[in-house]
């Protein structure tokens, strides 16, 4: 008995210790969790932003209280945007929800070549030209997406480009479930 | 490829006091861009927007506390090198301590076990000898006899 102990111990102990480090194989030290996740998310400073001159009659952030509504932020200097712009387009084509871009210290002039070119997915265009309101969403690489409920609470982060999969797995249902 | 627009901010004016606090409160500070690296060190876009906001935070007169906590509350306890004692980061402090407690428990026990055991062992070689030589003799006596 006393040398099954001895001997499965360190057994024990090592199986426990493997356990954990193969875990960690898995994880993206990129994804760091969202303190704003489930908190009031800070869309104040997203209003005294100036908004981009790219559609005649563009939404204001202070109408998206009662919606639940999509935050994108980009940039044209951002690559990783770029490969999920086609998503966003077809997402704002299907009129799910709003869909409000923050140009995150981007040069005006650039924004908008850039969603003349590949088109304009958002309701309206804010435009963060010193990162200052970025800084409030605790962005720290562009792309990003914030999914907002009716309570103006953040439910939702995604750091990175969008992927088909993670807006029809993860983003679509929980629209579906913050909207009724 | 556009680059991001650069940082046209001014720089804060600090004095010789508040310019250490800078420098030590940068160390403690991670960059989320490049995460191995401090906010002192990186020259990331972001990094060099948060040096800026954490020098007008000092400048306005808010503690190296308010700061930690500010930057904290927007991105999370990972912005921190040493993170903050709470409930999910205790495992983290204690752990340490833990584990030397149970080490120090298994190496006393070991300890006591081997200062129980010389007593219980045969004597040595040469008491055995002695007493073999003893019992031999002692025969022999017995079949003389």
């Amino acid at each position: 008995m006393n040398r099954w102990i001895r001997a499965g111990l360190p057994l024990a102990l090592f199986l426990v210790i493997a356990w954990f480090l193969l875990k960690g194989l898995d994880r993206n030290p990129r994804e760091i969790p969202s303190p704003l996740i489930n908190k009031p998310a800070p869309s104040e400073v997203l209003e005294v932003l100036d908004v981009l001159d790219v559609q005649s009659q563009a939404l204001r952030v202070k109408d998206l209280k009662g919606q639940v509504w999509l935050l994108n932020v980009w940039g044209s200097w951002c690559s990783g945007c770029q490969v999920e712009h086609p998503l966003l387009n077809r997402l704002a084509a299907e009129r799910l929800l709003p869909i409000v871009g923050l140009a995150w210290k981007d040069a005006p002039a650039q924004s908008r070549d850039w969603l003349s070119r590949l088109g304009n997915p958002y309701a309206t265009v804010l435009m963060d030209l010193q990162g200052k309101a970025a800084i409030e969403w605790g962005v720290y690489g562009a792309p990003e997406t914030f999914l907002i409920d009716k309570d103006n609470n953040v439910r939702f982060k995604h750091v990175g480009p969008l992927t088909a999969d993670i807006i029809d797995k993860q983003l679509r249902p929980m629209i579906e479930q913050l909207k009724h | 490829m556009s680059q991001a627009l650069p940082n046209q901010l001014p720089p804060v004016p600090l004095d010789e006091a508040q310019q250490q606090r800078l420098r030590k409160l940068y160390t403690e500070i991670r960059c989320l861009v490049c995460q191995n690296q401090s906010l002192a060190d990186s020259a990331a876009d972001l990094a060099v927007d948060l040096r800026h906001e954490v020098q007008s935070q000092i400048a306005k007169g808010s503690s190296d506390e308010q700061i930690k906590r500010w930057l904290v509350q927007r991105y999370g306890d990972f912005v921190l090198y040493k993170p903050q004692m709470q409930a999910s980061t205790a495992i983290l402090w204690a752990g340490p301590f833990v584990s030397l407690a149970i080490g120090g428990l298994i190496w006393r026990t070991v300890q006591r076990r081997r200062s129980i055991a010389p007593s219980q062992t045969s004597p040595g070689r040469e008491d055995q000898m002695q007493r073999a030589r003893q019992l031999l003799l002692a025969d022999d006596d017995e079949k003389g006899r």
